[in-house]
C-alpha cells in the first residue's frame, strides 16, 4: 500500500526548472494533473491466500457459534387447524369455521422436550398467508391509526374503508382480518400465566397508534374477517393488532401471542385450550402454535450456522487450491517480459 | 498614370461561383489555346454537370443555402491564396481535380440570375429597402430560449433524448391508478429532478448569452442620416440599407459592403481574427465608383444573394449612376472584423442581425457518438429483453396463481375480491383474469424499471465533462508557443481516443511547423545553398532609414552571403540582372501587405509582413534580406526599396493563385514604363508554360537543384519573368479589364485570361523554402506506431518532399520495402496496384508474420500519390488498395486534394471496425477531420478552419501521444468499466426485487420500500461510480508512456466486450441470490416484517454494489474513500430517517431489526459470500493469466523498469514527462 507519489515528484522538480510558468505545484495542480497522492493496493498471491485463511477462520467459529445458538432453543411446534375440527366437519372446514353454533373450544397436548428457561414465547404461525399480497399491504392508512377521525382520506382501504358514511377506524383490510384465536394454557391443574402485555413495538405503541383512537365501528359490517377490539381501548393498546398489522414479510410467518413468564421443566405436559375462530380454511393456510426459548439469535434457526461454516470451509479450501497452484506454478510478480508483446516477439 | 490604371484593380477575390460563363462574352479568346496550355484546367462543362450529380455535397450546397455545410465554406476558402503546396487546394476538387468544384459554380451562377433569389439593398434608403419586405434588424440573439419559451422549449430539446422519454413513459404508467406501484410523485422524483438540474444549467447558460448579447446589441456605431452627418446609433437599430462608418480598431456591426475608405484607392484592411481566428490582416476593396463619390450622397441599389453561411463568398451586383458593377467577397466586410490600418470606412449594411454570415456560422461542431455508447446500445437491447422476460415470468406466474385460487379471491382475507360496503356487491379492484394479467405485466415494467439505468446516461456525460477537465487542464497538452490550452469541442467521444487504430495526419503544419524559412535558391542555373553559409549562422539583418527612422523585416533571415554581395553589386551583368529580376519578382510576386509596427525603440520600425501564405511571407522576408524590401502595398502599386532606393511599382494585373494553375503572376508597371510579368508557382505547371526553346541548359540545370531541393524535405517554387511589349500588354489589358467588370462567369474569364499570357515564360529560377519539423514529431510517430497504431500521411506537397519528411519523421525507416504507386492514367495505375499487391502479399507470406506492431524487421511502406487516386478511389479497385494498404504499416500519400483526404478516410473507415483519426491544422483537413471517427484540429499557423469542424483541438502534433495513450487509454478504461459497473448495479437490486416477488403471490410487492429504491441509483450508489469514473487510474502515465503497447487493450476492447458482460452479469445473478435468500431462510417462519427484512436487503445491496466497485478501484484517493465509505454511511443515514417517519408503515423498522445480532451476522455473510466467487475469478485471472495491464500494474508497484531495460528487450522510448516539460 504504497503512495503513488513517484510520477509526481519528478513533474515538480521538472516544474521549478522552469520559470515563469504558472503554477505548477500545489494540492490544485496536483489534481488537475491526476497527480495526487494514491494507494493502489494489488492482489498478491500472499494477500489473497491469507485473505480466504482469515476469512475461513472467522466464518468457521461463527458458523459453529451460530449452530449452538440454535440448537439452544427450544421450541415447540403444534399444528392444530385439522385436529382442532371435530370430526364431522372434517370434509367441509369452511362450513364449521364460518358456523357461529358450533363450539370452537379445542385442547391440545404439548411436551416439554427439553427444560425450557423464562421468557418462553408464545407465537402462532400461520402459512400459506400471503399478508405481503400487495391488495393486503396497501390495504391501510397510517393516518388513520395515529389520528383516528381526525384523519379522513380512507380511499386506500377499500374495501373497508367506511361504514354508515364514516370511516372504519381502523379501516382496511388487514385489520379487518385480525386474528381472532386465543389460547390459554395450563401445566396440570395450575393454569399458565400468560403474559399479553409487551407483546408489539414499543415505537408502534407509541408514536404510530393513537392513545385517543378508538376502534367504535370496527367489524361491524355484513362480513366479519376476524377480531373484534374493545371500543373502550384506545389503539395503542390494542397490542395484538398492532402486533397483526406489522404485516409479515414472508408467507410462512409466527406472530407473537404472548410470553410465559414461568420456566418449563422436561416432560411437563402443557394443556392449550384454545378456540379455533380464525378461518384460513378457505384457502387451505395452516395454524400452528409455537412455544419457543430465543437466544441471541432470535428462534431456532439452523441455516445460518450452516451457511458460514459452508463459507468458512470453502475459503479455506480456495486458500490451500490457490496456495498450492502458487507454490508449483509461480508467475514472476510483475515481469514485464511476460507482457503480450514481449511474448509475441520472442516466439517470433 | 491612373488612367492607365484598369478599373479594376484587383482581381476580384470570388472564387470558384463563376467559373463557366453562360454568355461567351470574349469569342476572341481561342479555346484551343486555352485548353492545350494547361492540360488540368478546363475539362468541360458537360464533365462539369456530370459531377454535379455524383457530388452530393455541392448539389446540396446549390440546392439549400441555408443547409450549406462547413463543407461547402471552406471549399473556396484556399483560393485567394498563394501557395504552391497542393494542400491547399480548393475542397470542392473532388478526388483528384476533375473540375467538380466548378460544377457548383455553375448551378450557383444560373441561380443567381434570378431576382426572386435576390435582396434589393437600396444604398443610403433602408425605408425603401424594408418596405416590400422587412429585413431582420441588426440585433442579435443567441439566447436560445425567451422566458415564455424557457419551459416548452427546454422540455421539448431535453426529451429529444430516448432515455429520458422512457423515465416519462415509466411515470406516467404510474399515474394509472391500476397500476400505483410507487406512490405517484415519488415515481415522478428522478425525471423531475434530472430535467430540473439540466433546466437550470441550461437557464444559467442562456442567462449568459441574454447578457452578452445585451452588451453586444447596445453597442455604438456612426450611421449616416439624412442630413449628411452621422449620428451615433445603438448596434440593434442599425437596418439594411443604411451606411455605417467605421474608425479604426472598430467592430464592424453587421455585413457592409465598401463604398469608401480613407484609403483613396478605396483599400481597407480587416482582422477577421473573431470570424475564422486568422490574425493576418485581409485586404478588402471599395469599388472605384464609390470610392471617389464626394460622400455622403449615395444612391444606388445593390442585388445581393440571400444570406448565406459560406463566409469566403459573396456575390452582388451594384448599379450606381446607371453603371452596373459587380461585387464579390473582397467588397464585403462581415460583421464581428475589425477594421485596422485605415483610420475610416464607409460601407452600406447589406445583411443584418442574425442574417449576417458570423451569425450564420455560429453552430456548433457536429456532433457524434462514441464507439462505446453504439456498443453499449446492444447490451442495453439485451437487458430491455430481459427485463422483458422478468415482467414476462412474473405475469405468467401471477395468471398461474389468479387460476388457481380463482375460487377463493372473493373471500380470501388478503383478496378480497368482493366488496360488500355499497348495497350492490361488486368486484373490487378486479377487471377480470386477462386485464389483471396485463396490468401486472405493466406494473412489473415499473417495477423493474431500473433494469435500464438511465442514471447511467447522466453518469457518462457528468464523468465525461470530468474527463474532459483533466484533458484540458493537463500541461502536457499545453502549448506553451502560442498558450494555448487543450479544447474538447464534442464532449461525447473521450474514449474514442482509446480505441485509436489509424491516424491519418497532415503534413504542413501538423507534423511541419508551417514556419517557412527560406532556405536556398538556384537563379539562372546556379545553386546558391544557404548550406554552406549557415556554418556562419549569418543572420541577414537589412534595414533602410525613412524619414530618419529605421525600419526593419519582422523576421531575420539566414543568407547567403555570396548571393548577398551579388545582389548588393551593380545589375550591369547578365548574373545580376536576373539576380534583381529573381528578388524583384519574390517581392512583388504576392499579395503580402506590409505593416508597420512600432517598437519600444521610437526610432527603429518593423516591418511585418502580413500573408495568408507563409510561404509568400518566408520569401517576401528573404527578399527584404537580400536588399529588396517591399515596403508599401496598395490595390495600385508597390514600393520596394532596393538598397536604399525606393521605387514604385504600378500593379497592372495579378493573377491569383489557384489550385489548377498553381501559380500566380502579377503584371508590373515599371518607373520607366516597361511591362513585365512576374510568375511564380508549382514546377508540374510552370514548366508548362516556361519557353523552352531559351535555353534548354538552363531548365535542366534548374531542374536538377528543384529535385536536390524536394529531396532535402524543401518546398520549392520556380520564378519566371516575361515582358510584354505594348500590343501583348494592350490585349491583356482590355481583355483583363472586360473580365473584370463582367457579371457572370468573371472568374472563368480571369483564368482564360491568365493562361493566355502566362505562356512563354522566361525562367529566372527557383527557391526553397523549409517547413521544419515540429518539436517532438519523430519520437510520436514512433510512440503511437509502438501503441499499434497505423500512421498514415496524407499530404499535397511532392512525391520526393514527403518520402524525406517521411523518413526525417521516423515514419519512414531505411529497413522497409517502399512500394510506390504513381501513375497517371487509369490502366497503368491498376495493372501497378495489381502488382503491388501480390508483391506486398508475397513479402508478407515469405516471413509469415502479418502484424506489423511489433518489431516485425520486414515492413511495407505504401507510397501512392493523389493522381494514382483518382483512378481508384471511387471504383472497383478501392477494395484492392485497402487490402494493399492493411498489408503496410505506413502509407503515405502525396499530392492528395483535400477530398481525397476525405476519401482516403472513409476508406478505411468503411471497411474496417477500427477507429480513424484524422489530424490537421488547414481548412484543407476539414473534410478529413469530419470523416474520420475522431477529428483533431491543431491550432497552428493555417487559421482556425480545422479547430472550429473538429473533436479536439490542441497546439503541436506531439501531443496526440498523450492524449491517446495517456487519456485515451484512461477515458476508455474508465468509462467501459463504469458501464458494466452501472449495469450491475441497477441488474442486482432488480433481481432482488424479483426474487421477493416471487413469494407474494407475484404481485409486485416490494420489501425494499419506494423512496429507498428511488434513492438507490440517485444518493446510495450514484457518486461512487462517477468519480471513480472521473479519478481512477489503471496505470500510471510514465507507465503508460513507457510501454506504449499498454493501448492497444483499447483496440482490443478489452474494457467492455460481450464476454465481460455476460461475466458481470453471471456475477449480478449470483450476488443478487446471495442478498436474497439467506435473510429468507434466515427468517422463515420468523415475526419479520415487510419493511424490516426491506432494510437488510437495502443496506446488503448498497454495501456490497459498493464494495464491489472498492474492490476494483485501482489508485484510491482520499476522494475516493470519501465517496465509497460516505456512500453507505449515507444510505444508513437515509434508511433511518425513511424509517423515522410514522406515517409510512415501516415505522421503526431499521432500529428494531438492527438491534438484533442476526441482522449484522447476515450482512456479514452477504457480502462476504457475495463478493467470494469475483475475487477467486478476479485472482485467478490477474494471476494466471494475467493482461498487459496488470503485469504493468504490477510492475509499477515493483519498479522493475531496470530489469526490463538491462534485458533489452523493450525500446525505450526518448518520451518521458521531463522532455515534455520541455
Amino acid at each position: 500500500m504504497d503512495l503513488d507519489g513517484g510520477s509526481s515528484s519528478t513533474i515538480s522538480t521538472g516544474a521549478r526548472a522552469i520559470p515563469g510558468r504558472p503554477v505548477r505545484h500545489g494540492a490544485l495542480y496536483q489534481f488537475t494533473q491526476q497527480n495526487l497522492p494514491a494507494c493502489k493496493p494489488v492482489l498478491t498471491p500472499a494477500a489473497v491466500i491469507s485473505t480466504f485463511l482469515l476469512m475461513g477462520f472467522i466464518f468457521i467459529p461463527v458458523g459453529l457459534v451460530t449452530l449452538r445458538a440454535s440448537y439452544s432453543v427450544v421450541e415447540i411446534v403444534d399444528r392444530y387447524d385439522i385436529e382442532c375440527v371435530p370430526e364431522e366437519y372434517r370434509s367441509n372446514k369452511v362450513a364449521y369455521v364460518k358456523d357461529d353454533s358450533v363450539s370452537k373450544n379445542c385442547s391440545r397436548f404439548l411436551k416439554v422436550p427439553k427444560s425450557m428457561r423464562a421468557p418462553i414465547f408464545i407465537y402462532y404461525q400461520l402459512d400459506n398467508y400471503y399478508q405481503n399480497h400487495r391488495r393486503y399491504v396497501k390495504s391501510r392508512t397510517d393516518r388513520q391509526l395515529l389520528h383516528g377521525l381526525g384523519y379522513n382520506d380512507t380511499s386506500s382501504c377499500r374495501p373497508l374503508e367506511s361504514s354508515d358514511d364514516l370511516p372504519i377506524v381502523p379501516c382496511g383490510l388487514i385489520a379487518w382480518s385480525l386474528f381472532n384465536d386465543t389460547y390459554k394454557f395450563s401445566r396440570g391443574p395450575s393454569e399458565l400465566k400468560v403474559n399479553r402485555k409487551d407483546i408489539a413495538w414499543k415505537s408502534d405503541r407509541n408514536h404510530k397508534f393513537g392513545k385517543h383512537v378508538y376502534p367504535f365501528n370496527f367489524q361491524n359490517g355484513t362480513l366479519t374477517g376476524g377480531a373484534k377490539l374493545d371500543p373502550t381501548i384506545p389503539l395503542s393498546d390494542q397490542e395484538d393488532l398492532i402486533v397483526w398489522m406489522r404485516t409479515a414479510a414472508l408467507p410462512t410467518f409466527r406472530k407473537l401471542y404472548g410470553r410465559i413468564e414461568e420456566d418449563l421443566e422436561a416432560d411437563d405436559v402443557i394443556v392449550v385450550n384454545l378456540k379455533n375462530n380464525y378461518n384460513t380454511y378457505s384457502f387451505g393456510g395452516k395454524k400452528k402454535i409455537v412455544l419457543s426459548t430465543s437466544s441471541w439469535l432470535g428462534g431456532k434457526n439452523d441455516f445460518l450456522g450452516i451457511a458460514n461454516l459452508f463459507v468458512g470451509s470453502f475459503s479455506i479450501l480456495i486458500s490451500i487450491i490457490f496456495l498450492v497452484l502458487h507454490l508449483k506454478s509461480p508467475r514472476p510478480y510483475g515481469d514485464t517480459a511476460y507482457a503480450s508483446w514481449n511474448k509475441k516477439s520472442i516466439s517470433s | 498614370m491612373d488612367s492607365k490604371r484598369p478599373l479594376l484593380l484587383q482581381s476580384p477575390r470570388t472564387t470558384n461561383d463563376q467559373e463557366f460563363p453562360t454568355i461567351p462574352v470574349f469569342p476572341e479568346l481561342p479555346k484551343s489555346k486555352s485548353s492545350s496550355s494547361n492540360t488540368v484546367t478546363f475539362s468541360g462543362v458537360e464533365y462539369g454537370q456530370q459531377v454535379d450529380h455524383k457530388t452530393s455535397s455541392n448539389s446540396s450546397t446549390s440546392s439549400s443555402k441555408s443547409a450549406m455545410s462547413i463543407h461547402s465554406m471552406s471549399s473556396s476558402k484556399r483560393n485567394n491564396s498563394l501557395n504552391h503546396s497542393g494542400s491547399k487546394k480548393p475542397v470542392t476538387v473532388r478526388y483528384g481535380s476533375k473540375g467538380g468544384g466548378d460544377s457548383d459554380g455553375l448551378t450557383m451562377s444560373q441561380r443567381e440570375l434570378r431576382d426572386e433569389d435576390a435582396r434589393l439593398v437600396y444604398i443610403n434608403d433602408p425605408e425603401k429597402t424594408n418596405e416590400s419586405f422587412e429585413f431582420f434588424g441588426n440585433s442579435i440573439r443567441t439566447a436560445k430560449y425567451s422566458i415564455l419559451t424557457f419551459i416548452p422549449r427546454n422540455l421539448f430539446e431535453q426529451f429529444r433524448r430516448v432515455a429520458y422519454v422512457y423515465f416519462l413513459i415509466i411515470a406516467i404508467l404510474n399515474q394509472l391508478p391500476q397500476l400505483a406501484v410507487f406512490g405517484r410523485y415519488v415515481s415522478i422524483l428522478p425525471l423531475a429532478f434530472v430535467l430540473f438540474v439540466t433546466g437550470v444549467k441550461d437557464a444559467f447558460e442562456d442567462w449568459r448569452r441574454h447578457n452578452s448579447d445585451k452588451v453586444e446589441n447596445n453597442r455604438l456605431a456612426s450611421v449616416l442620416i439624412n442630413d449628411g452627418s452621422f449620428v451615433e446609433k445603438k448596434w440593434k437599430d442599425i437596418r439594411v440599407g443604411e451606411i455605417v462608418k467605421i474608425k479604426t480598431n472598430e467592430t464592424i456591426p453587421c455585413d457592409i459592403v465598401l463604398l469608401s475608405t480613407s484609403d483613396p484607392t478605396g483599400v481597407a484592411y480587416v482582422q477577421t481574427i473573431n470570424l475564422d481566428g486568422e490574425s493576418n490582416l485581409k485586404t478588402r476593396y471599395a469599388k472605384q465608383e464609390t470610392g471617389s463619390k464626394v460622400q455622403p450622397r449615395y444612391t444606388g441599389l445593390i442585388k445581393c444573394e440571400k444570406p448565406n453561411r459560406n463566409i469566403y463568398g459573396f456575390m452582388a451586383n451594384m448599379e450606381i449612376d446607371g453603371k452596373k458593377l459587380s461585387l464579390g467577397s473582397t467588397n464585403i466586410v462581415l460583421r464581428g472584423c475589425e477594421l485596422k490600418n485605415t483610420s475610416w470606412a464607409l460601407g452600406v449594411a447589406v445583411y443584418c442581425g442574425r442574417d449576417t454570415k458570423a451569425m450564420l456560422n455560429s453552430s456548433g461542431a457536429p456532433t457524434k457518438r462514441s464507439r462505446l455508447e453504439t456498443r453499449m446500445n446492444y447490451e442495453i437491447i439485451m437487458l430491455s429483453s430481459f427485463l422483458v422476460a422478468l415482467c414476462t415470468i412474473t405475469s405468467v406466474c401471477a395468471a398461474v396463481w389468479l387460476k388457481r385460487h380463482k375460487d377463493e379471491l372473493n373471500l380470501l382475507p388478503y383478496y378480497r375480491k368482493l366488496d360488500f360496503s355499497k348495497p350492490k356487491v361488486d368486484d373490487y379492484k378486479y377487471y377480470g383474469w386477462g386485464l389483471e394479467i396485463f396490468f401486472t405485466f405493466l406494473m412489473s415494467v415499473i417495477v423493474y424499471q431500473v433494469m435500464i439505468p438511465i442514471a447511467l446516461y447522466i453518469s457518462i456525460e457528468l464523468v465525461r465533462v470530468g474527463q474532459a477537465y483533466f484533458m484540458i487542464e493537463d500541461h502536457r497538452l499545453y502549448d506553451e508557443a502560442t498558450d494555448s490550452k487543450f479544447q474538447c469541442r464534442a464532449l461525447n467521444i473521450n474514449e474514442d481516443l482509446g480505441q485509436i487504430k489509424y491516424v491519418f495526419s497532415d503534413k504542413t503544419g501538423t507534423l511541419t511547423e508551417n514556419k517557412m524559412e527560406f532556405q536556398c535558391a538556384s537563379i539562372w542555373g546556379v545553386d546558391y545553398s544557404s548550406t554552406k553559409a549557415n556554418i556562419d549562422g549569418e543572420q541577414g539583418e537589412y534595414s533602410v532609414q525613412v524619414d530618419g527612422k529605421v525600419l526593419k523585416p519582422k523576421m531575420k533571415v539566414k543568407v547567403n552571403p555570396e548571393l548577398l554581395k551579388l545582389a548588393r553589386s551593380a545589375v550591369e551583368n547578365e548574373e545580376g540582372k536576373r539576380i534583381y529580376d529573381f528578388f524583384l519578382a519574390l517581392a512583388t510576386c504576392n499579395t503580402i501587405v506590409p505593416l508597420v509596427v512600432d517598437t519600444p525603440d521610437s526610432d527603429v520600425k518593423l516591418l511585418d509582413y502580413q500573408g495568408e501564405s507563409p510561404d509568400e511571407q518566408a520569401l517576401a522576408y528573404a527578399a527584404a534580406a537580400y536588399g529588396f524590401m517591399l515596403i508599401e502595398r496598395t490595390s495600385g502599386h508597390i514600393v520596394i526599396d532596393i538598397h536604399g532606393k525606393r521605387l514604385k511599382f504600378n500593379v497592372l494585373g495579378l493573377h491569383e493563385f489557384d489550385s489548377d494553375r498553381k501559380r500566380m503572376s502579377v503584371i508590373l508597371g515599371y518607373p520607366d514604363s516597361s511591362v513585365k510579368l512576374f510568375v511564380k508557382g508549382a514546377d508540374t505547371t510552370m514548366f508548362n508554360v516556361i519557353d523552352k526553346s531559351y535555353n534548354m541548359d538552363l531548365i535542366k540545370s534548374t531542374e536538377t537543384h528543384l529535385h536536390s531541393y524536394s529531396s532535402l524535405g524543401l518546398r520549392t517554387l520556380v520564378i519566371g519573368m516575361k515582358e510584354l511589349n505594348t500590343s501583348e500588354f494592350e490585349e491583356w489589358h482590355a481583355a483583363y479589364e472586360a473580365a473584370s467588370t463582367a457579371v457572370f462567369g468573371r472568374a472563368a474569364l480571369l483564368k482564360k485570361i491568365s493562361n493566355n499570357v502566362e505562356s512563354n515564360v522566361c525562367i529566372l529560377g527557383a527557391s526553397a523554402i523549409e517547413d521544419k519539423l515540429q518539436q517532438g514529431v519523430p519520437e510520436a510517430i514512433e510512440s503511437l506506431r509502438a501503441a499499434g497504431i497505423k500512421v498514415w500521411v496524407l499530404t499535397g506537397d511532392k512525391q520526393e518532399t514527403a518520402i524525406s519528411i517521411g523518413f526525417s519523421s521516423k515514419l519512414l525507416t531505411r529497413n522497409m520495402t517502399q512500394v510506390i504507386i504513381n501513375s497517371n492514367n487509369r490502366v497503368s495505375c491498376r495493372k501497378n496496384l495489381k502488382d503491388a499487391l501480390e508483391r506486398s502479399r508475397k513479402l508478407m507470406s515469405t516471413f509469415g508474420v502479418g502484424n506489423n506492431d511489433g518489431a516485425v524487421a520486414n515492413q511495407i511502406a505504401l507510397i501512392i500519390d493523389g493522381g494514382s487516386l483518382v483512378h481508384i478511389l471511387d471504383s472497383e479497385h478501392e477494395e484492392e488498395l485497402f487490402q494493399l494498404a492493411s498489408l503496410c504499416s505506413v502509407v503515405l500519400c502525396c499530392r492528395v486534394a483535400p477530398l481525397q483526404k476525405a476519401g482516403i478516410v472513409s476508406l478505411v473507415k468503411n471497411r474496417t471496425s477500427d477507429m480513424t483519426l484524422a489530424i490537421g491544422d488547414g481548412a484543407n483537413d476539414v473534410s478529413m477531420i469530419q470523416m474520420a471517427d475522431v477529428g483533431v484540429g491543431i491550432s497552428g499557423q493555417e487559421g482556425r478552419q480545422a479547430v472550429m469542424s473538429s473533436d479536439f483541438a490542441m497546439g503541436q502534433f506531439r501531443f496526440l501521444v498523450p492524449l491517446l495513450l495517456i487519456h485515451g487509454h484512461w477515458n476508455y478504461q474508465r468509462l467501459g468499466y463504469m458501464i458494466l459497473y452501472n449495469f450491475y448495479r441497477n441488474a442486482v437490486l432488480v433481481l432482488v426485487l424479483f426474487w421477493y416477488v416471487l413469494y407474494t403471490a407475484f404481485t409486485l410487492t416490494t420489501a425494499i420500500n419506494e423512496w429507498s429504491s428511488t434513492l438507490y441509483s440517485i444518493i446510495y450508489s450514484a457518486l461512487p461510480t462517477i468519480i471513480v469514473g472521473i479519478l481512477d487510474k489503471d496505470l500510471g502515465r510514465s507507465t503508460l508512456l513507457k510501454f506504449p503497447q499498454l493501448y492497444s487493450a483499447g483496440q482490443r476492447d478489452e474494457a467492455y466486450n460481450k464476454k465481460l458482460f455476460l461475466l458481470t452479469m453471471a456475477d449480478t445473478l449470483w450476488q443478487s441470490m446471495v442478498i436474497f435468500w439467506p435473510p429468507l431462510f434466515a427468517y422463515w417462519k420468523s415475526t419479520i416484517d415487510v419493511a424490516s427484512i426491506g432494510d437488510l436487503w437495502t443496506i446488503a445491496t448498497v454495501i456490497l454494489v459498493n464494495l464491489h466497485l472498492a474492490m476494483d478501484v485501482v489508485r484510491w484517493y482520499w476522494v475516493t474513500h470519501a465517496v465509497i465509505w460516505g456512500s453507505i454511511v449515507a444510505t444508513f443515514i437515509s434508511v433511518m430517517i425513511i424509517d423515522a417517519i410514522p406515517q409510512l408503515p415501516g415505522y421503526w423498522a431499521f432500529f428494531h431489526v438492527s438491534s438484533s445480532g442476526l441482522f449484522w451476522a447476515l450482512l456479514l455473510g452477504i457480502v462476504i459470500a457475495a463478493l467470494l466467487p469475483r475475487l477467486v475469478v478476479k485472482f485467478i485471472y490477474e494471476y494466471y493469466f494475467p493482461s498487459d495491464i496488470q503485469i504493468s500494474r504490477e510492475a509499477e508497484k515493483i519498479k522493475q523498469y531496470q530489469r526490463v531495460a538491462e534485458n533489452g528487450q523493450i525500446e525505450m522510448l526518448p518520451i518521458s514527462d521531463q522532455q515534455q516539460h520541455r
